[in-house]
């Protein structure tokens, strides 16, 4: 390996470990990636990490823990870039769920004795306390997207990751459109694509994992839903799962409720 | 009714961060504990409340290496709730994706996980600069168990095709084909891993395991089953998956974010490959079985280290039993079968690469889920795990022994992933400390 090889670095909070798995995942593509870049700090792959700074950090799962506010400071500094992998990291994860019901209650759910758990009242996304570079979305990414990103920072430009909806991949697709053709209710309107409409593709409707597009009519969506059937709390639901407290999947679940 | 949640329930990391602290006193343990702080992400409570279809996706993201496990826990034990059983071709469909998680996980773990320890390597990428041809085969096996996924399920990581009652589309014929060659191929290289395994050099352990594995009249359970219990000597003990609550019991400990299981009042039981091989190595398939007796696995492996070779067995029965599937297909009449939710209680376990893995889920009269109860396997394995490393380190603390600490905290990240505990805890056994007193 050249000795002036850019130095990665993946990072885990709170989270489920798929969107770093996808990395393994790149089963082609994996020992060329290695021999380009010196995959400097992966404790999911190697027992044996090297200290920083890293040239592109990328970093899976939100902040759910007073440590875990320091330790992203840290991360932060010692990384040139940083890039935030999926939607715990983006946006908080189905974690963030805490948020509406108050984490008290939930720890006292699930253990005995609460008073054990460190944990912070909400689940918050990185880009909430440090800067971030970039944003790769998903629950979990896409493998073709992390790859565009890690060559797109090997070759200094940003990554070609489309912002548009799900609708654009359906249609490049070829799908039939579940909504209009089977009235099965599907947030591929309002969701941003990157999947390449995999739900639609199997008779399913967008769940919407990859989160809210860029200025989505949420309001127009939640009218169409309603007609195929769907009930003010099911909507609220569909709104509070991956993505949660998105500004625009917030606001969709408030006007869902508010005309409920 | 909070107050009993709580007592059973806790959902834990099924991977986590980890650590281990151990103290002695004039060579003797006297406290040895295995520290999970992964953060808590509450599903139990965060599953209150939601549609009775909603908790296979979103109980697949408590695992990114093996959601589909969770998902399956989840469809049966609603399922079971709703009076719906899931039969016949559609069945078959759900096992096919579950061996394509088998074989995806074991592979990872194999070839870039645990492999390397035994070589004298950091890492399977480390491994792949001296010896690529390895590599390559286990991300070829990786890859084949991957696309059994993607096919069926639409991607490997939290696949989008599962539903309570079945699938949204069932695969035709034509689309699983390609499948299958590959799967035949993945099949040799299963044979040729258990082959390599077996003639790693391991150091000469055993311990007396009380094992819990699902077990089913047919088949080396792994979707479904009653629940079997041994020493791996005479007949063993069973009990109902709809049971499970007053045999298996969790407890908090101030350590970890993990809950430790108990077996009939008893800690330290061990579920994951071991167990399932010790409770059913006959109903493997016949190759998988000539493959365990060419490795020399007898009819119970009690060596946490030859785990590996074990999990490279359950890789040649897991392509051995999909090709079978594969090669019968035909595709069933419909995607799912109707799952009305209706108010009650229903369980469902199935045996997820690591291990058994529980769901409990009380419905309410709105469908909704009222109540959710999960028991990965870590939970059950950390107190077991914590055993093994005792007896691993008891006799290297004896009075006059000094062996370095980067030693011992090498053999015991060893120990620690000879159970496949997850994935990032796997590697992640830095923060070790010994002290001496």
């Amino acid at each position: 390996m050249d000795e002036q090889a850019p130095r990665l670095a993946v990072w885990k909070f709170a989270s489920c470990d798929g969107c770093q798995l996808t990395l393994l995942d790149c089963e082609d593509e994996l020992l060329s990636v290695a021999a380009r870049l010196e995959i400097a700090y992966f404790l999911e792959a190697s027992s044996a990490p090297g200290p920083g700074p890293y040239d592109l950090s990328l970093v899976e799962g939100s902040i759910t823990t007073p440590e875990d506010l320091e330790r992203i400071r840290h991360v932060r500094r010692v990384s040139r870039r940083l890039v935030t992998i999926g939607a715990c990291a983006t946006a908080g994860g189905v974690q963030a769920l805490r948020d509406f019901a108050g984490v008290k209650e939930f720890a006292s759910v699930v253990y005995a004795r609460p008073d054990y758990i460190a944990t912070l009242d909400r689940s918050t996304p990185i880009s909430a306390h440090v800067p971030v570079d970039f944003e790769l979305r998903g629950c979990p990414i896409d493998r073709r997207q992390l790859l565009e990103v890690i060559s797109a920072f090997l070759a200094g430009r940003r990554p070609v990751v489309p912002a548009h909806s799900v609708c654009v991949e359906c249609k490049a697709r070829g799908n039939v459109c579940v909504m209009v053709a089977h009235g099965t209710p599907c947030l591929g309107p309002v969701t941003q694509a990157g999947c390449g409409a995999l739900c639609p593709s199997f008779n399913r409707g967008c769940y919407g994992c990859f989160g809210p597009m860029e200025s989505p009519n949420a309001a127009g969506l939640n009218h169409w839903l309603r007609g195929l059937g769907m009930s003010t709390p099911e909507l609220v639901r569909i709104y509070r799962t991956y993505h949660a407290t998105t500004e625009p999947f917030q606001r969709a679940a408030e006007e869902a409720e508010e005309h409920g | 009714m909070t107050h009993k949640t709580v007592r059973i329930g806790g959902l834990t990391r099924v991977e986590g961060e980890g650590g281990l602290v151990v103290h002695a006193r004039d060579g003797r343990i006297t406290g040895l504990e295995l520290r999970i702080y992964e953060p808590p992400r509450f599903f139990e409570a965060l599953l209150r409340g939601r549609g009775h279809t909603e908790p296979p996706d979103i109980t697949a993201r408590i695992c990114g290496i093996c959601p589909v496990a969770y998902q399956m826990s989840a469809c049966q034990a609603i399922e079971a709730a709703c009076g719906a059983e899931v039969t016949g071709p559609l069945r078959d469909l759900r096992l096919l994706l579950y061996y394509g998680e088998w074989i995806e996980s074991h592979a990872l773990h194999v070839y870039l996980l645990h492999a390397p320890d035994f070589l004298g390597y950091d890492s399977g990428i480390a491994l792949a600069a001296d010896r690529r041809d390895l590599v390559e085969r286990g991300l070829a096996l990786k890859k084949a168990g991957n696309e059994l996924i993607a096919v069926i399920g639409g991607r490997p990581i939290h696949p989008v095709n599962v539903r309570v009652g079945g699938f949204y589309r069932v695969p035709a014929r034509a689309e699983l084909a390609p499948v299958a060659e590959r799967l035949r191929r993945a099949r040799d290289d299963a044979l040729a891993t258990v082959a390599w395994v077996a003639g790693f050099d391991f150091p000469d352990v055993e311990h007396d395991y009380r094992f819990l594995a699902l077990s089913h009249p047919e088949e080396y359970a792994i979707l479904s089953g009653g629940v079997a219990t041994g020493d791996g000597r005479g007949t063993p003990e069973g009990f109902a998956v709809e049971d499970w609550p007053e045999h298996v019991i969790e407890e908090q400990v101030p350590h970890s974010t993990a809950l430790h299981a108990r077996l009939d009042g008893e800690s330290g039981y061990l579920v994951g490959a071991l167990a399932r091989y010790a409770l059913n190595a006959a109903r493997l398939s016949p190759l998988a079985r000539e493959a365990a007796a060419a490795a020399g696995l007898g009819p119970v492996c009690r060596n946490p280290f030859r785990a590996i070779v074990v999990r490279a067995v359950e890789i040649v029965h897991a392509c051995d039993e999909a090709l079978r599937i594969l090669d019968g297909y035909t595709e069933p009449d419909r995607p799912s079968v109707p799952v009305e939710p209706r108010p009650g209680v229903g369980h469902g376990a199935s045996e997820a690469p690591r291990g058994t893995l529980y769901h409990r889920y009380r419905l309410d009269e709105d469908g909704l889920v009222a109540e959710a109860d999960i028991v990965p396997p870590t939970a059950q394995n950390q107190a077991r795990i914590e055993e093994d490393l005792r007896d691993l380190l008891a006799p290297r603390l004896a009075p006059g022994l000094d062996p370095p600490e980067t030693e011992l905290a090498a053999l015991c990240e060893r120990a620690i992933r000879n159970h496949d505990p997850c994935i990032s805890c796997s590697a992640h056994f830095l923060d070790f400390r010994l002290d001496r007193g």
